[in-house]
Formats: structure tokens, C-alpha cells, sequence
């Protein structure tokens, strides 16, 4: 069945180093379709107790499907717990109460009942849903109910009722508003610039079926100038000098998706974590590209990150695996410093610090061992100062030593920390959910993917942190977010299916060789005042 | 102290009531601050159970709550509390808005002092338990409706019929949320006191 998997967009202004078409390309027999994506993110899942309500919150609500990649149903949980995410819990509703009151009831209005289930809004149809969720409820503010309550005889006490301080006059509950409002960032907060950065997309890719989940990291760009991204259960690297499409793994078994992508440093192998707990290395330039699978985890690997030959994979039950992958016991050291999913994973610019973010909302940076050989299996520093899951983790380019770090919805922050030092140097309030981080050395800038309300990715100068300027497009949230090897573009995944490809961070030639040439001639001047010295 | 009190792994009554009542202080914070009730400048950071949570800052509401959580203590190691209701409710119409419900079971076999007197699990665990608990209540802000108007905070408890009501405590009803939504939350267990979390809320309609 021939379909256009990754397809590029309509979007008009040619680009010297992406110009070229985008080929038609085969792909297997799946077909998307936006009905049936699942969400799998942080959104809470209201308890059974809340069967009956109402069909306003029943449209926006989940939707379900076959091929749902949902954890395993013999799962039972991660660590020590699953973190913030609301599982439904039948023993608080009170069912067989439930189900006595609602028999009795029937009994009284069978005829009632028969005659009302054409009519959706009659009055007695109504009643009947109104009583019906009381009874599900356990029999809240109803006569019949609190006779059988177990705490009927209770005597229930206030304290000081109703003399809790007040808050102060004038006090209006802001407090996350917005996360409910959406709130135009005001243009003048936006610092001008001489550069020109382009507002819309330079171009829009399809992808179909790519996991809406915060947790997993589904993009990476790699320094030979290949997009590998990873839609539900297949990978596919996108060339992005020749814009040609390559599938590079499929899945067959329909219930496993991939969870992760990592180009190697030098852009020749990519490592593909999947849902099984599963790290597979692949070498695209191959006949077969398979080159090794790896365990080592037992649910799904929600994050990798390379340092030479080394490795380093996180999980959903919080473990973080070093793999040699040069070796067969490719299992060097096993990281337990994280009690829930490890959804952020760096290695620094120069190898010498992994950084590590988890859904218990800590940071933990790890110093690489003295053996040369992974890293310490304690953590140096573990920084708790966010308030959410941490997925977006970026080592400054030029200063070794910071790290930024952004949280998830309920900390909004994106935070720089001084690894020498283990603080927290900088924290800026980013307004929502945060969920890529990328540098750029040329403009000394920092680019981050945001979620709701304005899924839009913001360009902060570093470090006064000003915004530069805001990218919007994605109608729905950010996931992740990659920059080219030459850093002029970047590319960003978001939940409504598309790869956007920005050119933020372009350079002007004749500037940059003017520098270029003013540097150089800077340099001979010491050159010759360092002779005349000697 | 805190060494000491980390690596024991039995735990008494009077002990058990203690981390009951600290769960309970930062737990009460937790939901004042995440609901908005009280401005967020007049609350300060404070690390525990490996978070960053926030406590009040604020005078008038620290004495309103030490008085509080001293006499839940005292009834948490007779054994006597058996559930703790945080209620939101708009100043104005004194409407309930919010009902945060901890339904405590307390072991009955154990006693204050002598053989059975303790039970066997780590302080550790516990605290992981609670932190995993106090992070769903942080975490509920994104499904609860937005507190619009004023609000102010009332504590319930239920108790035993024969208990005294000390003084500042005075008969209440149970603020009960009419057509609510619950939301059930996690629970935890000192293996004295079992805490089941859950939420009910004024549904939007």
C-alpha cells in the first residue's frame, strides 16, 4: 500500500540545505487514523465512582482503542508507585450499595425506566442519572445510605469552625490560572532582535501515530544530518540533505511500540528503546541493520543517552542500565537512584556528567567513575527543586558545567544548575509544561518546547533570560524538540501528529566571515605580540 | 535523631502517631497551597520526604494549625480519629467546594506498651508511601475546578461517640458535596494507621 508516511508540507520558501522533494515512499499496512490515538499521557483518569457523568466531560474524555500501547495488565506498578497518575480504585465506591439501592430503585420505576431510554434528556431520564450517580457514589446525601455507612456512629467535629484565617483583602486566587486560561505572553516581553527569525515553520512533516506520551523521547537529529523518529511501532529516519524517507525498524507485534531514539555521537548507529524493555542498536547503512539487541531493563526504556561507546538507558521502573556495546556482557553498571520513571537522560558535552530527570521530579547528576567505566553508582547531587516530572535536560554547549533543566505542568520552571557546585543557579517561570531544551552556541541562546496552553517553542537569550522570541504552530503540545548539526534548525514533535522544522538560529554568511576574518586577524595580533615578548 | 530514626524498622503506636501527624501538617499545606486558598508568597520551602513542599509562612495560620495538629496527635495514638476531612468552601455562601477526605484505620491489637506493642516496617517505606500521596495532591491541580471566588478551610474529624470535644472543637455536619465527583487517591500504611486519600469536588456543570 503505497501512503505518504512522513510528508512534507505546503510551505513555500526554498531552504538551501533542505530543498530537496520528498519522495513518495512504501510503508507497511497501518494507516492512521486520529480517531484512535490513544493517550497515554499525565492526564488523570477520573475513578469508576464517575461512570455516569455527564456527557460534556465524556467528549473531551478518553478515547480507547485496539491497538492501545497500554502497559502490560500484569504490570502492578513501578518501584515503590506510579508516580502521580490517578488509577481507578473500586474499593472506595461501594458497590454492592451501590447496586442494592439501584435495584430497589428500579423495582419502583421499571416502567418508567423502559419508556425513558429513547428519550436522552427527559426529565425522568434525568432523575434517573441524578440518582443513579448518587447511589454510585456510596449513598452521599441519601436518606437509605447513611443508615448502612459504617460511620453512622460517628460524632464528626470542627475545629474553630470557620475561624481559619482569612486570606488577606484583595487576594485573588491566581495561583494556576494557568493552567486553565491561556494568557498571550504580552509582545512587548519579547526582547527585538537584528536577526530575523522566522515566525512559521519552514516545513511540516506528517507523523502519523506518534505516541502523545511525555515520558518517552520519540525525535533525535543525528550529526550525519539524519531525523530518526519513532511513530508507535516503527522508526523512520527522514535524510534531511536529500529528503529522502527510510523505514528503518517495524515492529510486528502490534502491542509493543518504541519508546525511545539515539543517534551515537559520530551519527553512525542508532540505539531504539523499546516498550519490552528492549534496546536494539541499528546501523542504517547496512544491508542489516540490525546490529545487537540489549537488555537489561523489564518496562519500557523511556530514555537513552550516548557517551563514546557507552550506553546509558533509563526505565520506567526508574533504573538507569551503562551498556558497553562493545562488549557481550554489555552491562557495565545498574543506577537505582530514581523510585519512578526516568523520562530525561544527558550525558555533558564533555563525558564527564550524566544528567538524569525522573517522574519523582528529581534531577540527579551522576559523575562519571574514576575507572573510566560508566559512572558513580551514587548520585553526586540530587537536586529536588522541581515540582513535576523533568524530561527536558540540555548541557550548555560553551559552559561545561550548567545544565537546564525544565518540569513538567505542575512546576513550569526551567532551571540552570552549576554541576560543580550542585545549585541551583538560575530559575525562570516558563508559563507551562516544559518539554525540549535546546542550546544554540552561535546566538547564546536557549530554545525550549512547551505543552498547553499555546504549544509553542520559546527562544530564550542566555543567560538574562529574555524571551527572543515565540515559534507557534503545533496545536497541540510540544514533545520533543532536536537542533541540526549546524544548529541553524530545529525540528519539533508535537502531539497533533506533525514534525515542525524551524530556522530560528540562521546565520548570515557575510556576518559570520567578517567575524571570522576579525578574529583571525585579533589572533596574529597576540601572535606577534607574544613573539616580540619572547 | 533523624539517623537513628532512619534506620529502625519497628514502630509503635505514639511513633506511628507522630508521622501520622507530620503527614498531616504537610499534607493540609500542600492542598492550601496548591488550591490557591492562601497567597503563594505567604508559603516557604521546606525538603521533606525527598520533595520540595511548601509550608506557610504565615503567623495567624500557623497558630491556627499547631493547636490543631497537636490534639490529632493526641487522638491518633488513643486511636480514637477515624477520618480527617480538609473542607474548601466559598467565604461568601459558605458553599462546599472541595471535600479532601483521609479515612484512617487503626490497627486494634496493637497496644501502647508491653509485647505487641510494635510493628515491623521501615520508616523508609513509609515516608516513600506519603511523599507518593502528598505528590498526587500536588498533582490534582490539574483536574480540580478552578477556586474562582474566596475561599476559606475548615477541618473535620470523626471521631468516637463518647469522645470529648476539647476546647475550640464544636459539633459539626459533614459538609457532604452534593452530585460530587471523587477522585480516589493513593493510600499509605505506617502498619499502625492505614490512610486512605480521596477527593470529592463540586462538578462543573
Amino acid at each position: 500500500m503505497n501512503y505518504r508516511g512522513i510528508k512534507e508540507s505546503t510551505n513555500k520558501s526554498p531552504t538551501s540545505k533542505l530543498s530537496s522533494k520528498l519522495a513518495e515512499f512504501t510503508l507497511g499496512s497501518r494507516t492512521p487514523h486520529n480517531l484512535s490515538r490513544s493517550r497515554v499521557g499525565k492526564t488523570p483518569s477520573k475513578t469508576t465512582t464517575t461512570e455516569q457523568h455527564r456527557s460534556k466531560s465524556v467528549g473531551r474524555g478518553l478515547k480507547t482503542r485496539s491497538l492501545t500501547p497500554s502497559r502490560n495488565p500484569n504490570f502492578s506498578g513501578v518501584g515503590n508507585g506510579g508516580g502521580d497518575r490517578y488509577i481507578p480504585n473500586r474499593s472506595a465506591s461501594q458497590f454492592e450499595l451501590g447496586h442494592y439501592l439501584l435495584m430497589n430503585q428500579n423495582s419502583q420505576n421499571e416502567s418508567m425506566l423502559n419508556g425513558s431510554t429513547s428519550a436522552p434528556c427527559s426529565p425522568s431520564k434525568a432523575e434517573y442519572q441524578r440518582k443513579m450517580r448518587e447511589n454510585l457514589n456510596g449513598g452521599v446525601s441519601n436518606v437509605n445510605a447513611a443508615s448502612v455507612g459504617d460511620l453512622s456512629d460517628c460524632r464528626i467535629l470542627a475545629y474553630q469552625k470557620g475561624q481559619a484565617p482569612q486570606a488577606p483583602q484583595g487576594f485573588q486566587n491566581q495561583n494556576h490560572r494557568v493552567l486553565y486560561s491561556v494568557r498571550a505572553v504580552p509582545s512587548s516581553s519579547c526582547k527585538k532582535t537584528l536577526r530575523h527569525i522566522p515566525a512559521a515553520p519552514e516545513r511540516i512533516l506528517d507523523a502519523p501515530e506518534i505516541l502523545d506520551d511525555y515520558y518517552l523521547n520519540l525525535l533525535d537529529w543525528s550529526s550525519q544530518n539524519f531525523v530518526a523518529v519513532a511513530l508507535l511501532g516503527s522508526v523512520y529516519l527522514w535524510n534531511a540533505a536529500a529528503g529522502t524517507i527510510q523505514l528503518l525498524v517495524e515492529l510486528e507485534n502490534t502491542t509493543d511500540f518504541v519508546s525511545s531514539v539515539s543517534w551515537a555521537q559520530d551519527g553512525n548507529y542508532l540505539a531504539v528503546g523499546f516498550s519490552t524493555g528492549a534496546t536494539g542498536l541499528y546501523d542504517p547503512s547496512r544491508e542489516n541493520t540490525l546490529l545487537r539487541m540489549m537488555d537489561g531493563h523489564t518496562t519500557r526504556v523511556g530514555s537513552l543517552a550516548w557517551n563514546s561507546h557507552l550506553l546509558t538507558s533509563g526505565c520506567r521502573s526508574g533504573e538507569i542500565v551503562h551498556h558497553d556495546v562493545r562488549m557481550p556482557n554489555h552491562v557495565i553498571a545498574t543506577l537505582s537512584g530514581h523510585t519512578q520513571e526516568v523520562c530525561g537522560l544527558r550525558w555533558s558535552g564533555d563525558g564527564r556528567h550524566l544528567a538524569s530527570g525522573g517522574n519523582d521530579n528529581l534531577v540527579q547528576l551522576w559523575s562519571a567513575a574514576m575507572t573510566g567505566q560508566g559512572t558513580d553508582t551514587v548520585p553526586l547531587y540530587t537536586l529536588s527543586d522541581h515540582l513535576a516530572a523533568v524530561k527536558a535536560l540540555a548541557w550548555c554547549p560553551w559552559q561545561p558545567s550548567i545544565l537546564a533543566s525544565g518540569g513538567g505542568c505542575a512546576d513550569r520552571t526551567i532551571r540552570f544548575w552549576n554541576v560543580n557546585t550542585g545549585t541551583c543557579t538560575m530559575s525562570t517561570d516558563a508559563g507551562s509544561q516544559v518539554s525540549a531544551l535546546v542550546w544554540n552556541s552561535e546566538y547564546k541562546e536557549l530554545l525550549s518546547g512547551h505543552g498547553y496552553p499555546s504549544n509553542q517553542l520559546t527562544i530564550w537569550r542566555y543567560p538574562s533570560m529574555t524571551r527572543v522570541q515565540e515559534l507557534t504552530g503545533h496545536t497541540q503540545r510540544i514533545l520533543n524538540a532536536a537542533a541540526s548539526p549546524c544548529g541553524e534548525f530545529v525540528m519539533s514533535a508535537g502531539a497533533d501528529e506533525s514534525l515542525r522544522l524551524w530556522h530560528c538560529f540562521k546565520v548570515d554568511e557575510t556576518q559570520k566571515k567578517q567575524q571570522r576574518q576579525a578574529t583571525s586577524t585579533r589572533k596574529d595580533v597576540g601572535r606577534s605580540i607574544a613573539q616580540t615578548i619572547r | 535523631m533523624a539517623t537513628e530514626a532512619a534506620t529502625r524498622s519497628s514502630i509503635s503506636l505514639k511513633g506511628s502517631a507522630a508521622l501520622v501527624q507530620e503527614f498531616f501538617y504537610f499534607g493540609i499545606n500542600s492542598i492550601l497551597y496548591q488550591r490557591g486558598i492562601y497567597p503563594a508568597e505567604s508559603f516557604s520551602r521546606e525538603k521533606r520526604y525527598g520533595l520540595s513542599l511548601l509550608v506557610t509562612n504565615d503567623d495567624k495560620l500557623k497558630s491556627f494549625l499547631d493547636p490543631l495538629l497537636k490534639q490529632i496527635e493526641h487522638w491518633l495514638s488513643c486511636r480514637l480519629l477515624k477520618r480527617l476531612v480538609v473542607v474548601i468552601l466559598n467565604v461568601q455562601n459558605k458553599e462546599v467546594l472541595e471535600r479532601w477526605q483521609f479515612d484512617i484505620e487503626t490497627d486494634k491489637d496493637v497496644t501502647e506498651s508491653g509485647a505487641n506493642s510494635t510493628r515491623e516496617k521501615s520508616e523508609k517505606v513509609i515516608r516513600q508511601e506519603m511523599s507518593d500521596v502528598i505528590r498526587q495532591i500536588t498533582a490534582s491541580v490539574t483536574f480540580l475546578p478552578l477556586l474562582e471566588q474566596a475561599c476559606s478551610f475548615d477541618v473535620l474529624i470523626y471521631t468516637h461517640k463518647d469522645t470529648e470535644a476539647p476546647s475550640g472543637w464544636s459539633e459539626s455536619d459533614a459538609c457532604i458535596i452534593e452530585d460530587s465527583q471523587e477522585v480516589q487517591l493513593r493510600s499509605f500504611s505506617t502498619s499502625v494507621h492505614k490512610v486512605d486519600t480521596k477527593v470529592s469536588y463540586k462538578a462543573d456543570i
